[in-house]
Protein backbone atom coordinates (compact mmCIF):
# COMPACT_ATOMS: atom_id res chain seq x y z
CA UNK A 1 0.00 0.00 0.00
CA UNK A 2 3.20 2.32 0.67
CA UNK A 3 4.86 0.91 -1.65
CA UNK A 4 2.31 1.45 -4.29
CA UNK A 5 2.91 5.15 -5.82
CA UNK A 6 6.01 4.87 -6.23
CA UNK A 7 6.09 1.97 -7.66
CA UNK A 8 4.14 2.82 -10.57
CA UNK A 9 6.24 5.62 -10.68
CA UNK A 10 9.42 3.88 -11.08
CA UNK A 11 7.53 1.33 -13.93
CA UNK A 12 6.13 4.17 -15.77
CA UNK A 13 9.68 6.29 -16.17
CA UNK A 14 12.11 3.87 -16.02
CA UNK A 15 11.33 0.55 -16.37
CA UNK A 16 9.10 1.12 -19.47
CA UNK A 17 11.47 4.29 -20.96
CA UNK A 18 14.06 0.87 -20.54
CA UNK A 19 12.10 -1.03 -22.24
CA UNK A 20 10.93 1.46 -24.64
CA UNK A 21 14.91 2.41 -25.23
CA UNK A 22 15.22 -1.84 -26.14
CA UNK A 23 12.65 -2.11 -28.24
CA UNK A 24 13.22 1.02 -30.39
CA UNK A 25 16.97 -0.51 -30.85
CA UNK A 26 15.60 -3.57 -32.45
CA UNK A 27 13.86 -1.76 -34.81
CA UNK A 28 14.55 0.22 -37.68
CA UNK A 29 12.45 3.11 -39.23
CA UNK A 30 12.44 2.29 -43.68
CA UNK A 31 11.09 4.78 -45.65
CA UNK A 32 8.52 1.64 -47.38
CA UNK A 33 7.42 -0.76 -45.23
CA UNK A 34 7.39 1.66 -41.77
CA UNK A 35 9.16 -0.31 -38.72
CA UNK A 36 11.21 -3.38 -39.42
CA UNK A 37 12.81 -5.68 -36.87
CA UNK A 38 16.27 -6.08 -37.14
CA UNK A 39 17.15 -7.90 -34.24
CA UNK A 40 20.92 -6.72 -33.05
CA UNK A 41 21.42 -4.70 -36.19
CA UNK A 42 21.31 -1.14 -34.19
CA UNK A 43 24.20 -2.53 -32.01
CA UNK A 44 26.04 -4.56 -34.84
CA UNK A 45 26.32 -0.79 -36.06
CA UNK A 46 27.52 0.76 -33.11
CA UNK A 47 30.30 -1.65 -32.86
CA UNK A 48 31.32 -0.72 -36.31
CA UNK A 49 30.63 3.13 -35.98
CA UNK A 50 33.93 4.92 -35.46
CA UNK A 51 32.33 8.09 -34.43
CA UNK A 52 30.26 6.18 -31.11
CA UNK A 53 34.01 4.58 -29.95
CA UNK A 54 35.74 7.63 -30.56
CA UNK A 55 33.23 8.74 -27.65
CA UNK A 56 34.01 6.34 -25.81
CA UNK A 57 37.80 6.42 -26.04
CA UNK A 58 37.45 10.55 -25.17
CA UNK A 59 35.40 9.25 -22.09
CA UNK A 60 38.16 6.67 -21.08
CA UNK A 61 41.32 8.88 -21.45
CA UNK A 62 39.01 12.06 -19.58
CA UNK A 63 38.51 9.59 -16.79
CA UNK A 64 41.71 7.60 -16.51
CA UNK A 65 42.96 10.73 -15.62
CA UNK A 66 40.68 13.06 -14.27
CA UNK A 67 38.97 10.60 -11.60
CA UNK A 68 42.25 10.03 -10.23
CA UNK A 69 43.32 13.55 -9.78
CA UNK A 70 39.84 14.67 -8.41
CA UNK A 71 39.67 11.82 -6.05
CA UNK A 72 43.38 12.10 -4.82
CA UNK A 73 42.41 15.92 -4.36
CA UNK A 74 39.54 14.89 -2.32
CA UNK A 75 41.04 12.22 -0.12
CA UNK A 76 44.03 14.77 0.84
CA UNK A 77 41.64 17.30 1.64
CA UNK A 78 39.63 15.09 3.80
CA UNK A 79 42.77 13.66 5.26
CA UNK A 80 44.17 17.37 6.30
CA UNK A 81 40.67 18.59 7.56
CA UNK A 82 40.49 15.02 9.66
CA UNK A 83 43.89 15.58 11.42
CA UNK A 84 43.11 19.05 12.89
CA UNK A 85 46.68 19.96 11.52
CA UNK A 86 45.28 23.61 9.53
CA UNK A 87 43.70 26.36 10.63
CA UNK A 88 39.69 27.43 9.65
CA UNK A 89 39.04 24.22 8.79
CA UNK A 90 35.38 24.76 8.41
CA UNK A 91 35.74 27.86 6.16
CA UNK A 92 37.54 25.37 4.07
CA UNK A 93 34.94 22.78 3.94
CA UNK A 94 32.34 25.04 2.71
CA UNK A 95 34.55 27.02 0.23
CA UNK A 96 35.26 23.50 -1.55
CA UNK A 97 31.95 22.46 -1.21
CA UNK A 98 30.44 25.47 -2.52
CA UNK A 99 30.90 25.17 -6.55
CA UNK A 100 28.80 21.63 -6.00
CA UNK A 101 26.08 24.43 -5.49
CA UNK A 102 26.17 25.86 -8.73
CA UNK A 103 24.48 23.79 -11.63
CA UNK A 104 26.97 22.18 -14.25
CA UNK A 105 25.25 24.31 -16.76
CA UNK A 106 26.38 27.53 -14.70
CA UNK A 107 29.81 26.07 -13.71
CA UNK A 108 30.34 25.26 -17.85
CA UNK A 109 28.84 28.90 -18.69
CA UNK A 110 31.91 30.70 -15.76
CA UNK A 111 34.43 28.69 -16.96
CA UNK A 112 33.20 28.65 -21.05
CA UNK A 113 34.09 32.51 -20.61
CA UNK A 114 37.02 32.29 -18.23
CA UNK A 115 38.98 30.06 -20.89
CA UNK A 116 37.49 32.47 -24.13
CA UNK A 117 39.82 33.93 -26.34
CA UNK A 118 37.98 37.42 -26.42
CA UNK A 119 37.50 38.46 -22.98
CA UNK A 120 38.66 35.49 -20.63
CA UNK A 121 41.25 36.85 -17.82
CA UNK A 122 43.63 34.40 -18.87
CA UNK A 123 43.83 35.61 -22.49
CA UNK A 124 43.81 39.61 -21.10
CA UNK A 125 46.86 38.49 -18.75
CA UNK A 126 49.01 36.85 -21.39
CA UNK A 127 48.33 39.96 -23.71
CA UNK A 128 49.53 41.65 -21.03
CA UNK A 129 52.80 40.02 -20.08
CA UNK A 130 53.44 39.71 -24.04
CA UNK A 131 52.72 35.72 -24.14
CA UNK A 132 50.88 33.94 -27.02
CA UNK A 133 47.27 33.54 -25.06
CA UNK A 134 46.40 29.59 -24.14
CA UNK A 135 43.75 28.16 -26.28
CA UNK A 136 42.11 26.45 -23.61
CA UNK A 137 38.74 25.84 -26.11
CA UNK A 138 41.34 24.24 -28.79
CA UNK A 139 41.02 20.88 -29.70
CA UNK A 140 43.99 19.91 -27.82
CA UNK A 141 43.05 21.43 -24.92
CA UNK A 142 39.20 20.97 -24.68
CA UNK A 143 38.83 17.25 -23.11
CA UNK A 144 42.01 19.18 -20.31
CA UNK A 145 39.25 22.25 -20.08
CA UNK A 146 36.16 20.04 -19.29
CA UNK A 147 38.29 17.78 -16.83
CA UNK A 148 38.93 21.46 -15.18
CA UNK A 149 34.84 22.30 -14.78
CA UNK A 150 34.52 18.76 -13.98
CA UNK A 151 37.17 18.34 -11.14
CA UNK A 152 36.11 22.14 -9.89
CA UNK A 153 32.41 21.17 -9.29
CA UNK A 154 33.20 17.47 -7.64
CA UNK A 155 36.46 17.88 -4.98
CA UNK A 156 34.27 19.45 -2.27
CA UNK A 157 31.24 16.67 -2.96
CA UNK A 158 33.76 14.00 -2.78
CA UNK A 159 36.16 15.56 -0.13
CA UNK A 160 32.84 15.79 2.35
CA UNK A 161 32.01 12.31 1.40
CA UNK A 162 35.66 11.30 2.38
CA UNK A 163 35.68 13.24 5.58
CA UNK A 164 32.30 11.73 6.76
CA UNK A 165 33.65 7.86 6.99
CA UNK A 166 37.64 9.78 8.04
CA UNK A 167 35.03 11.22 10.89
CA UNK A 168 33.52 7.70 11.54
CA UNK A 169 36.43 6.16 12.62
CA UNK A 170 36.64 4.98 16.13
CA UNK A 171 38.56 7.10 18.09
CA UNK A 172 40.59 4.09 19.82
CA UNK A 173 41.89 3.43 16.59
CA UNK A 174 43.52 6.95 15.65
CA UNK A 175 44.84 7.13 19.25
CA UNK A 176 46.53 3.35 18.86
CA UNK A 177 48.60 5.15 16.10
CA UNK A 178 49.23 8.34 18.03
CA UNK A 179 50.34 6.10 20.92
CA UNK A 180 52.90 4.38 18.99
CA UNK A 181 54.49 7.37 18.10
CA UNK A 182 53.64 7.32 14.45
CA UNK A 183 53.56 10.50 12.46
CA UNK A 184 50.57 12.49 10.83
CA UNK A 185 51.08 10.92 7.83
CA UNK A 186 51.47 7.42 8.98
CA UNK A 187 48.59 7.22 10.69
CA UNK A 188 46.58 8.27 7.54
CA UNK A 189 48.46 5.87 5.02
CA UNK A 190 48.27 2.79 7.41
CA UNK A 191 45.20 3.38 9.60
CA UNK A 192 42.65 6.12 8.08
CA UNK A 193 42.92 5.09 4.24
CA UNK A 194 42.26 1.28 4.83
CA UNK A 195 39.43 1.89 7.00
CA UNK A 196 37.50 4.52 4.33
CA UNK A 197 38.10 2.30 1.21
CA UNK A 198 33.64 1.53 1.09
CA UNK A 199 33.85 5.27 0.79
CA UNK A 200 36.43 5.79 -1.73
CA UNK A 201 34.62 3.00 -3.85
CA UNK A 202 31.39 4.49 -3.50
CA UNK A 203 33.07 8.12 -5.33
CA UNK A 204 34.73 5.98 -7.67
CA UNK A 205 31.79 4.15 -8.95
CA UNK A 206 30.03 8.07 -8.91
CA UNK A 207 32.85 9.67 -10.70
CA UNK A 208 32.71 6.38 -13.59
CA UNK A 209 29.00 6.37 -13.94
CA UNK A 210 28.98 10.46 -14.17
CA UNK A 211 31.98 10.47 -16.78
CA UNK A 212 30.51 8.00 -18.93
CA UNK A 213 27.74 10.20 -19.33
CA UNK A 214 29.00 13.33 -19.23
CA UNK A 215 27.05 16.10 -21.40
CA UNK A 216 26.09 19.38 -19.61
CA UNK A 217 29.86 20.79 -20.22
CA UNK A 218 30.46 19.86 -23.81
CA UNK A 219 26.80 21.01 -24.87
CA UNK A 220 27.69 24.24 -23.37
CA UNK A 221 31.44 25.01 -24.13
CA UNK A 222 29.86 24.02 -27.93
CA UNK A 223 28.51 27.40 -28.90
CA UNK A 224 31.62 28.88 -27.56
CA UNK A 225 34.41 26.50 -29.45
CA UNK A 226 32.54 25.42 -32.45
CA UNK A 227 34.01 22.86 -34.66
CA UNK A 228 35.87 21.44 -31.78
CA UNK A 229 32.73 19.60 -29.84
CA UNK A 230 31.66 17.48 -32.76
CA UNK A 231 28.48 15.79 -32.27
CA UNK A 232 30.10 12.54 -31.34
CA UNK A 233 32.37 14.28 -28.19
CA UNK A 234 30.47 12.06 -25.99
CA UNK A 235 28.66 9.28 -26.50
CA UNK A 236 25.92 10.53 -24.26
CA UNK A 237 25.88 13.90 -26.68
CA UNK A 238 26.07 11.67 -29.44
CA UNK A 239 23.11 9.87 -28.87
CA UNK A 240 21.27 13.46 -28.40
CA UNK A 241 22.47 14.12 -32.00
CA UNK A 242 21.37 10.97 -33.18
CA UNK A 243 17.85 11.54 -31.61
CA UNK A 244 17.17 15.36 -32.38
CA UNK A 245 19.52 16.20 -34.90
CA UNK A 246 19.77 13.52 -37.02
CA UNK A 247 16.50 11.93 -36.74
CA UNK A 248 17.73 8.35 -36.20
CA UNK A 249 15.73 7.65 -33.26
CA UNK A 250 16.23 3.66 -33.49
CA UNK A 251 19.77 4.06 -33.63
CA UNK A 252 20.31 6.92 -31.15
CA UNK A 253 17.84 3.94 -28.77
CA UNK A 254 20.22 1.72 -29.55
CA UNK A 255 23.49 3.64 -28.67
CA UNK A 256 21.77 5.27 -25.56
CA UNK A 257 20.43 1.76 -24.33
CA UNK A 258 24.05 0.56 -25.05
CA UNK A 259 25.57 3.26 -22.47
CA UNK A 260 23.33 2.53 -20.00
CA UNK A 261 24.46 -1.24 -19.85
CA UNK A 262 27.94 -0.58 -20.27
CA UNK A 263 27.81 1.98 -17.55
CA UNK A 264 25.69 -0.82 -15.32
CA UNK A 265 28.16 -3.21 -16.06
CA UNK A 266 31.02 -1.65 -15.65
CA UNK A 267 29.90 -0.33 -12.00
CA UNK A 268 28.88 -4.13 -11.24
CA UNK A 269 31.94 -5.46 -12.68
CA UNK A 270 34.20 -2.54 -10.82
CA UNK A 271 32.60 -3.85 -7.74
CA UNK A 272 32.67 -7.14 -7.68
CA UNK A 273 36.95 -6.72 -8.45
CA UNK A 274 37.19 -4.50 -5.63
CA UNK A 275 35.19 -6.47 -3.64
CA UNK A 276 36.64 -10.06 -4.25
CA UNK A 277 40.20 -7.89 -4.19
CA UNK A 278 39.00 -6.49 -0.51
CA UNK A 279 38.17 -10.57 0.31
CA UNK A 280 41.11 -11.99 -0.77
CA UNK A 281 43.90 -9.63 0.85
CA UNK B 1 66.05 26.11 29.79
CA UNK B 2 66.67 23.07 27.58
CA UNK B 3 63.37 21.09 27.99
CA UNK B 4 61.53 24.29 27.78
CA UNK B 5 63.63 25.15 24.60
CA UNK B 6 63.51 21.75 23.10
CA UNK B 7 59.18 22.43 23.84
CA UNK B 8 59.10 25.00 22.33
CA UNK B 9 60.60 23.80 18.57
CA UNK B 10 57.89 20.99 18.57
CA UNK B 11 54.70 23.56 19.35
CA UNK B 12 57.12 25.48 16.24
CA UNK B 13 57.23 22.72 14.44
CA UNK B 14 53.08 22.25 15.30
CA UNK B 15 53.02 25.95 14.17
CA UNK B 16 54.95 25.01 10.99
CA UNK B 17 52.71 22.29 9.67
CA UNK B 18 49.80 24.07 10.29
CA UNK B 19 50.79 27.16 8.22
CA UNK B 20 52.01 25.30 5.58
CA UNK B 21 48.76 22.82 5.27
CA UNK B 22 47.04 26.14 5.70
CA UNK B 23 48.76 28.14 3.05
CA UNK B 24 47.76 24.59 0.50
CA UNK B 25 44.24 24.88 1.37
CA UNK B 26 44.23 28.52 0.89
CA UNK B 27 45.31 28.18 -2.88
CA UNK B 28 42.88 25.76 -3.64
CA UNK B 29 40.16 27.61 -1.87
CA UNK B 30 40.82 30.58 -4.51
CA UNK B 31 40.68 27.85 -7.26
CA UNK B 32 37.57 27.07 -5.62
CA UNK B 33 36.35 30.81 -4.99
CA UNK B 34 37.56 32.02 -8.65
CA UNK B 35 34.58 31.50 -10.87
CA UNK B 36 32.22 32.28 -8.46
CA UNK B 37 34.28 35.79 -7.86
CA UNK B 38 34.65 36.21 -11.42
CA UNK B 39 30.87 35.71 -11.70
CA UNK B 40 29.59 38.50 -9.13
CA UNK B 41 32.75 40.74 -10.89
CA UNK B 42 31.44 40.45 -14.16
CA UNK B 43 27.81 40.91 -13.46
CA UNK B 44 28.77 44.46 -12.60
CA UNK B 45 29.83 44.96 -16.20
CA UNK B 46 27.83 45.98 -19.09
CA UNK B 47 29.08 44.82 -22.51
CA UNK B 48 31.60 47.10 -23.40
CA UNK B 49 33.51 46.92 -20.27
CA UNK B 50 33.33 43.08 -20.38
CA UNK B 51 35.17 43.12 -23.17
CA UNK B 52 36.99 46.40 -22.45
CA UNK B 53 38.47 45.96 -18.71
CA UNK B 54 40.18 43.42 -17.26
CA UNK B 55 37.81 40.11 -16.10
CA UNK B 56 38.95 39.53 -12.46
CA UNK B 57 38.93 43.05 -11.83
CA UNK B 58 35.53 45.53 -11.68
CA UNK B 59 35.04 48.42 -13.94
CA UNK B 60 35.58 51.70 -14.02
CA UNK B 61 31.84 52.11 -14.54
CA UNK B 62 29.35 49.74 -12.57
CA UNK B 63 26.16 48.07 -14.10
CA UNK B 64 24.84 45.89 -11.54
CA UNK B 65 21.60 47.17 -11.57
CA UNK B 66 21.31 48.18 -15.23
CA UNK B 67 22.15 44.55 -16.04
CA UNK B 68 19.53 43.50 -13.60
CA UNK B 69 16.58 45.58 -14.91
CA UNK B 70 17.48 43.97 -18.69
CA UNK B 71 17.70 40.57 -17.38
CA UNK B 72 14.35 40.82 -15.92
CA UNK B 73 13.17 42.85 -19.41
CA UNK B 74 14.70 40.92 -22.00
CA UNK B 75 12.36 39.29 -24.36
CA UNK B 76 9.15 39.90 -22.40
CA UNK B 77 10.64 38.93 -19.21
CA UNK B 78 11.19 35.46 -19.82
CA UNK B 79 14.09 35.03 -17.50
CA UNK B 80 11.39 35.65 -14.95
CA UNK B 81 9.22 32.92 -16.34
CA UNK B 82 12.72 30.69 -16.19
CA UNK B 83 12.85 31.69 -12.69
CA UNK B 84 9.73 30.96 -11.65
CA UNK B 85 9.43 27.54 -13.64
CA UNK B 86 12.67 26.04 -11.75
CA UNK B 87 11.04 26.88 -8.65
CA UNK B 88 8.01 25.32 -9.75
CA UNK B 89 9.46 22.15 -11.26
CA UNK B 90 12.18 21.98 -8.26
CA UNK B 91 9.70 22.51 -5.17
CA UNK B 92 6.75 20.12 -6.48
CA UNK B 93 9.04 17.55 -7.19
CA UNK B 94 11.02 17.21 -4.60
CA UNK B 95 7.80 17.35 -2.03
CA UNK B 96 6.79 14.52 -4.52
CA UNK B 97 9.74 12.48 -4.86
CA UNK B 98 10.53 12.94 -1.13
CA UNK B 99 7.17 11.58 0.04
CA UNK B 100 6.92 8.78 -2.28
CA UNK B 101 10.67 7.84 -1.04
CA UNK B 102 9.28 8.03 2.56
CA UNK B 103 6.53 5.51 2.21
CA UNK B 104 8.30 3.63 0.24
CA UNK B 105 11.39 3.26 2.25
CA UNK B 106 9.18 2.86 5.54
CA UNK B 107 7.48 -0.26 3.60
CA UNK B 108 10.61 -1.70 2.91
CA UNK B 109 11.89 -0.75 6.06
CA UNK B 110 8.89 -1.92 8.66
CA UNK B 111 7.13 -4.60 6.44
CA UNK B 112 7.76 -8.11 5.40
CA UNK B 113 5.39 -8.85 2.13
CA UNK B 114 6.41 -11.01 -0.61
CA UNK B 115 8.96 -9.88 -3.35
CA UNK B 116 10.48 -7.51 -1.35
CA UNK B 117 14.02 -7.90 -1.31
CA UNK B 118 13.55 -8.58 -5.22
CA UNK B 119 11.85 -5.18 -5.40
CA UNK B 120 14.73 -3.50 -3.22
CA UNK B 121 17.61 -4.84 -5.45
CA UNK B 122 15.75 -3.72 -8.37
CA UNK B 123 15.26 -0.32 -6.98
CA UNK B 124 18.94 -0.40 -5.49
CA UNK B 125 20.50 -1.27 -9.31
CA UNK B 126 18.47 1.09 -11.12
CA UNK B 127 20.37 4.15 -8.82
CA UNK B 128 22.96 3.18 -11.60
CA UNK B 129 21.20 3.57 -14.78
CA UNK B 130 22.30 6.62 -16.37
CA UNK B 131 20.07 9.31 -16.89
CA UNK B 132 20.68 8.99 -20.74
CA UNK B 133 19.59 5.64 -21.20
CA UNK B 134 16.18 7.00 -19.77
CA UNK B 135 15.53 10.43 -21.42
CA UNK B 136 15.52 9.86 -24.28
CA UNK B 137 12.95 7.08 -24.15
CA UNK B 138 10.96 9.18 -22.13
CA UNK B 139 10.66 11.88 -24.33
CA UNK B 140 9.14 9.35 -26.86
CA UNK B 141 6.99 7.94 -24.71
CA UNK B 142 5.58 11.46 -22.99
CA UNK B 143 4.95 12.31 -26.71
CA UNK B 144 2.81 9.54 -27.24
CA UNK B 145 0.22 10.93 -24.39
CA UNK B 146 0.62 14.43 -25.47
CA UNK B 147 2.64 15.48 -22.14
CA UNK B 148 5.57 16.52 -23.56
CA UNK B 149 6.69 20.55 -23.91
CA UNK B 150 4.55 20.36 -20.99
CA UNK B 151 5.46 21.46 -17.28
CA UNK B 152 4.43 17.46 -15.82
CA UNK B 153 7.48 16.32 -18.57
CA UNK B 154 9.75 17.87 -16.06
CA UNK B 155 8.24 17.01 -13.14
CA UNK B 156 6.77 13.11 -13.51
CA UNK B 157 9.92 11.75 -14.35
CA UNK B 158 11.74 13.91 -11.38
CA UNK B 159 9.55 12.36 -8.68
CA UNK B 160 11.14 8.82 -9.11
CA UNK B 161 14.36 9.32 -7.15
CA UNK B 162 15.60 5.54 -6.33
CA UNK B 163 18.65 6.62 -4.30
CA UNK B 164 15.82 8.24 -1.86
CA UNK B 165 14.01 5.57 -1.40
CA UNK B 166 17.41 3.73 -0.57
CA UNK B 167 17.97 6.43 2.07
CA UNK B 168 14.84 6.28 3.50
CA UNK B 169 15.09 2.61 4.27
CA UNK B 170 17.90 3.00 6.03
CA UNK B 171 17.04 5.85 7.91
CA UNK B 172 13.66 4.37 8.94
CA UNK B 173 15.50 1.20 10.12
CA UNK B 174 17.28 3.05 12.22
CA UNK B 175 15.16 5.81 13.48
CA UNK B 176 11.65 4.16 13.98
CA UNK B 177 11.62 0.94 16.54
CA UNK B 178 9.57 -1.56 16.03
CA UNK B 179 7.69 -1.06 19.55
CA UNK B 180 6.73 1.91 18.78
CA UNK B 181 4.35 0.96 15.82
CA UNK B 182 3.36 -2.19 17.99
CA UNK B 183 2.74 -0.36 20.79
CA UNK B 184 0.34 1.41 18.40
CA UNK B 185 -0.73 -1.49 16.88
CA UNK B 186 -2.28 -2.86 20.80
CA UNK B 187 -4.08 0.22 20.82
CA UNK B 188 -6.27 -0.18 17.58
CA UNK B 189 -4.48 2.63 15.19
CA UNK B 190 -5.06 1.64 11.23
CA UNK B 191 -1.91 0.99 9.52
CA UNK B 192 -2.12 4.62 7.63
CA UNK B 193 -2.81 6.35 10.92
CA UNK B 194 0.12 4.80 12.48
CA UNK B 195 2.18 6.16 9.74
CA UNK B 196 0.90 9.56 9.79
CA UNK B 197 0.62 9.88 13.69
CA UNK B 198 3.56 7.52 14.36
CA UNK B 199 6.19 7.17 12.20
CA UNK B 200 6.20 10.01 9.65
CA UNK B 201 7.20 12.55 12.45
CA UNK B 202 10.59 10.42 13.23
CA UNK B 203 11.08 10.60 9.56
CA UNK B 204 11.15 14.35 8.78
CA UNK B 205 14.36 14.64 8.65
CA UNK B 206 15.44 12.03 6.40
CA UNK B 207 12.15 13.52 4.90
CA UNK B 208 13.93 17.16 4.68
CA UNK B 209 17.25 15.31 3.23
CA UNK B 210 15.65 13.77 0.48
CA UNK B 211 13.47 16.77 -0.11
CA UNK B 212 16.78 19.05 -0.38
CA UNK B 213 18.73 16.68 -2.62
CA UNK B 214 15.83 16.60 -4.99
CA UNK B 215 15.38 19.94 -4.87
CA UNK B 216 19.08 20.71 -6.08
CA UNK B 217 18.94 17.73 -8.24
CA UNK B 218 16.07 19.29 -10.54
CA UNK B 219 17.32 22.79 -10.13
CA UNK B 220 20.25 21.86 -11.78
CA UNK B 221 18.98 19.27 -14.06
CA UNK B 222 19.52 20.60 -17.83
CA UNK B 223 19.35 16.60 -19.93
CA UNK B 224 16.00 16.03 -19.36
CA UNK B 225 14.29 19.82 -19.42
CA UNK B 226 16.53 20.34 -22.61
CA UNK B 227 14.98 17.24 -23.97
CA UNK B 228 11.03 17.37 -23.00
CA UNK B 229 10.39 20.86 -23.39
CA UNK B 230 10.80 23.20 -27.04
CA UNK B 231 8.66 26.32 -25.57
CA UNK B 232 10.75 28.99 -24.13
CA UNK B 233 8.31 30.21 -21.70
CA UNK B 234 8.10 26.60 -20.36
CA UNK B 235 12.22 26.27 -19.50
CA UNK B 236 13.67 26.27 -16.55
CA UNK B 237 17.12 28.44 -15.63
CA UNK B 238 19.81 25.82 -16.98
CA UNK B 239 17.82 25.67 -20.16
CA UNK B 240 17.26 29.14 -20.87
CA UNK B 241 20.70 30.38 -19.59
CA UNK B 242 22.32 27.91 -22.58
CA UNK B 243 20.00 29.15 -25.13
CA UNK B 244 21.05 32.56 -24.34
CA UNK B 245 24.68 31.65 -24.29
CA UNK B 246 24.60 29.77 -27.85
CA UNK B 247 22.63 32.85 -28.64
CA UNK B 248 25.27 35.05 -27.39
CA UNK B 249 28.24 33.33 -28.86
CA UNK B 250 26.70 32.85 -32.67
CA UNK B 251 27.60 36.75 -32.48
CA UNK B 252 25.98 39.27 -34.56
CA UNK B 253 24.03 41.63 -32.70
CA UNK B 254 23.45 39.31 -29.64
CA UNK B 255 26.78 39.87 -28.50
CA UNK B 256 25.14 42.11 -25.99
CA UNK B 257 23.52 39.22 -24.26
CA UNK B 258 26.61 38.40 -22.72
CA UNK B 259 26.00 40.47 -19.58
CA UNK B 260 22.76 39.13 -19.60
CA UNK B 261 23.42 35.07 -19.54
CA UNK B 262 26.46 36.54 -16.65
CA UNK B 263 23.67 37.96 -14.37
CA UNK B 264 21.34 35.69 -15.02
CA UNK B 265 23.44 33.12 -13.82
CA UNK B 266 24.65 34.81 -10.66
CA UNK B 267 20.65 35.09 -9.94
CA UNK B 268 20.48 31.06 -10.57
CA UNK B 269 23.23 30.24 -8.07
CA UNK B 270 21.71 32.64 -4.93
CA UNK B 271 19.22 30.76 -3.87
CA UNK B 272 20.71 27.69 -4.18
CA UNK B 273 23.86 28.47 -2.17
CA UNK B 274 21.48 29.98 0.01
CA UNK B 275 19.77 26.68 0.26
CA UNK B 276 23.09 24.49 0.97
CA UNK B 277 24.29 27.17 3.80
CA UNK B 278 21.33 27.47 5.80
CA UNK B 279 20.62 23.88 5.42
CA UNK B 280 24.03 22.14 5.76
CA UNK B 281 22.77 19.59 8.32
CA UNK B 282 20.57 18.04 5.89
CA UNK B 283 22.78 17.78 2.73
CA UNK B 284 25.71 16.64 4.79
CA UNK B 285 23.86 13.85 6.19
CA UNK B 286 22.22 13.18 2.64
CA UNK B 287 25.51 12.93 1.45
CA UNK B 288 27.65 11.09 3.88
CA UNK B 289 24.69 8.81 4.48
CA UNK B 290 25.72 5.82 1.35
CA UNK B 291 29.07 6.07 2.62
CA UNK B 292 28.57 5.23 6.51
CA UNK B 293 26.66 2.94 6.00
CA UNK B 294 28.69 -0.33 4.25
Amino acid sequence: MFLLPFLILFALFLVLPLAYAFGLSIFEERLVGGSTFVGADNYLHALRDGAFWAGIRRMVTFGVFQIPVMLGLALVFALVLDSGLVWFRSMFRLGFFLPYAVPSVVAALIWGYLYGPTFGPFTQLAHYVGVPPPNFLSESWMLASIANIVTWEFVGYNMIILYAALQAIPSELRDAGAVDGARAWQIALYIKIPLIVPALLLTCIFSIIGTLQLFNEPSILQPLARGVIIQSYTPNFYAYGLAFTNQEYNYSAAVSFAIGAVVVVGSYVFMLATNRGRISR
Amino acid sequence: MIPLGRKSTGASRLWRTKAATTALLILFLIYSLLPIYYLVVSATKDNATLFSSFGLWFASSFHAFSNLHDLFAYDNGVYVNWLWNTAYYSVSSALGAAFLSTIAGYAFAKYRFPGSTFWFAVILGSIMVPQTALVIPTYFLLSKIALIDTPLAVILPSLVSPFGVYLMRVYAEQSVPDDLLDAARVDGAGELRIFWSVAFRVLVPGFVTVLLLSFVATWNNYFLPLVVLSTPELYPLTTGLASWNALAAAGGGAHSLYPLVITGALVAVVPIIFAFLFLQRYWQGGLTFGSLKD
